[in-house]
């Protein structure tokens, strides 16, 4: 197990050099400069040179890559174009919004989901089997940038139960703000639900249709006990793809997050991309990745945990 | 990695345990006649080419031009005299801007799948066919862009590309590439190990000639379904880079678009602005119930 937890870990440094030099040369995928884009025509030559300089912008791209990847091992990744302050602080706030509701979600839509698969597979081509699975599948088909707005319209529009929009005043009664939650999060959670509910419906009747739930049956184990053993199998594969969604909740909040006016990373991306502000981008995307490479590992070495024949 | 890995930030599952089948001669057959007796499939494929067609003879259905309207009649509620699915926010109709933004939305919806199911299905069959040195350098490329949430790898490069059709169907092909070689990787390899490749090496039959009359008639069947499943995601996707103004320009109709310049109105008119929304729902869902069906009928260990 060591072994195998050692290996995953030494895998993951390549992917995480790669991810840093994608998100690096994204940038450089337009010609120019980014200074260039941003000052006015008519500034001056010295001005513009000026600004590269302060920015790191004038030195040779393999050193402003390693100047960029050096500064954000250790958490500095330098100042906003746009207004000047530090990104690392944007970027922390961001980010503790989106897992507030990266959080909640998952757990709504894991719960729906696993629930929701289960009655599924245990009721094969029965009427639960059809309803779950009609569910599951409006959940992975949903655009959920329409959802949250068809939520908006029935919960804050045609009727006055929720905020449309915003994550209110820290001032407000814990209760107050909670409402805030409720529409993001619920909007959230329709695709962890529907994915998650398919992958449970499928494991588990994969599991079902192999010989050990029959013998188990014929020994004379009641259902309970069966579900039991069945769930212990279908445990891996559904763990591994509820660490992905979970990656996939944080990364792609930003449309929910715009529908609402959330103040998350989504939408301090957003923002970014349209002040063309290279630092937060950067830092967002770069942030998020590792994130999601970290979550991934941890999930694989989780798995192996469980199922020990995935230690190869 | 497991195998059961999920795709896309509204993750579609890779099809559960592929198992890459030796096709008989009659085995198509057999599936178009198990697609034919599923009511849920034919049901949805006439649906989907009914959108197809309204979309493509979108002039004949629609009589109005989608982008001309007159302000004075903006945001006309559903069933008013002359536009009988209302008006949007400059008066045009939204019937006629429904029927057309179809064009825009089912292409971006395709294009990027068929490029990705191109060039990530030559690359992963290749990895897996060749495996060794190659294999590992594509599949250890690959990892490195599966490390991105894909909407998060589609927004940053549209982003820095700037907004256009062209540029989002970039991204988005860009995007589905990996997992694409993902899938055609495994069951290529899986493939690989049967008896009957095997046979065919040892009988004397050139690498090119099992590839083409062994490999790919049952490497293929996955492949495809896969990929229809994606397009329901790459609907999504697109229409989503749209909305965040990322993807289709304006005035050009598509339904992303259509509904990111409505939602202002949502509270004068909130069915009308919920309308294209309702489109690309519709479609995508079209679209994963095709790929359920094909699935199951393709399946042959639920036939028997």
């Amino acid at each position: 197990m060591l072994v195998f937890v050692i290996r995953r870990l030494l895998q993951a440094i390549p992917i995480l050099i790669g991810v840093s030099l994608v998100v690096f040369g994204l940038v450089h995928l337009v010609p120019g400069n980014p200074i260039d884009m941003l000052m006015p025509p008519e500034a001056s030559p010295e001005v513009i040179a000026q600004m590269k300089a302060a920015f790191g912008f004038d030195k040779p791209l393999y050193m402003q890559y390693l100047l960029w990847l050096s500064r954000a091992i250790s958490g500095d990744f330098g100042l906003s174009i746009f207004n000047s302050t530090p990104v690392a602080g944007q970027l922390m706030d961001a980010l503790t919004n989106t897992l507030k509701l990266a959080i909640l979600a998952a757990i709504l839509g894991f719960s729906a989901g696993i629930a929701l698969g289960l009655i599924a597979g245990f009721n094969h081509n029965r009427w639960p089997d059809k309803i779950a699975s009609v569910i599951t599948t409006a959940g992975v088909s949903m655009p959920h940038y329409w959802c949250a707005i068809v939520m908006v319209l029935a919960c804050a529009v045609l009727n006055d139960w929720l905020p449309a929009q915003g994550m209110g005043d820290d001032q407000d009664p814990f209760l107050d703000r909670l409402q805030y939650l409720v529409m993001p999060v619920v909007t959230l959670s329709f695709i962890p639900m529907g994915v998650v509910g398919r992958l449970v419906r499928a494991t588990v009747l994969e599991i079902l249709g192999r010989e050990f739930p029959g013998a188990l049956a014929a020994k004379g184990l009641t259902r309970w006990p069966i579900l039991r053993h069945v769930c212990k199998n279908a445990a891996p594969p559904v763990l591994a793809l509820m660490g992905l969604q979970f990656g996939y909740l944080l990364g792609g909040s930003i449309l929910v997050e715009t529908v609402f006016n959330w103040p998350g990373s989504g939408n301090l991306l957003n923002i970014a991309i349209f002040r063309r502000d290279i630092p937060v981008l950067q830092a967002t995307i770069l942030v998020l990745a590792s994130f999601f490479v970290v979550l991934n590992l941890m999930v694989d070495i989780l798995q192996a945990a469980i199922d020990p024949r995935l230690r190869r | 990695m497991s195998q059961f890995q999920a795709i896309g930030s509204i993750g579609v599952p890779s099809p559960p345990p592929i198992v890459a089948i030796p096709a008989s001669p009659g085995y198509w057959r057999s599936v178009w006649g198990r697609l034919q007796r599923d009511p849920v499939t034919v049901a949805v494929g006439i649906l989907l080419l009914t959108i197809f067609f309204v979309t493509a003879f979108a002039p004949l259905v629609a009589t109005q031009d989608p982008t001309t309207g007159s302000v004075i009649g903006r945001l006309q509620p559903i069933g008013s005299a002359g536009h009988w699915l209302g008006t949007d926010e400059t008066g045009r109709d939204m019937w006629a801007r429904l029927a057309y933004g179809g064009r825009l939305s089912l292409l971006t919806g395709v294009a990027p799948v068929t490029i990705s199911l191109l060039i990530g299905g030559i690359l992963g069959i290749t990895a897996g066919y060749a495996g060794g040195l190659v294999g590992t350098l594509i599949m250890r490329t690959m990892d490195v862009f599966y490390a991105f949430p894909s909407i998060l790898l589609a927004i940053a490069i549209c982003g820095m590309l700037g907004s256009g059709l062209f540029n989002s169907v970039l991204a988005l092909a860009l995007v589905f590439i990996p997992p694409m070689v993902r899938i055609s990787e495994t069951v290529t390899s899986q493939c690989r190990h049967l008896d009957f490749v095997e046979a065919a090496r040892a009988s004397g039959t050139t690498t090119s000639q099992i590839i083409r009359h062994h490999m790919l008639a049952n490497v293929l069947g996955p492949i495809l379904v896969y990929a229809t499943s994606l397009i329901s995601l790459s609907i999504i996707l697109s229409a989503g880079l749209s909305f965040l103004g990322l993807g289709v320009t304006p005035p050009a109709a598509e339904w992303g678009l259509m509904l990111n310049s409505l939602r202002q109105s949502i509270y004068v008119q909130p069915y009308v602005a919920a309308l294209p929304g309702l489109m690309i729902f519709v479609t995508s869902m079209c679209f994963n119930l095709t790929a359920d069906g094909l699935r199951s009928a393709m399946d042959v260990r639920l036939a028997h």
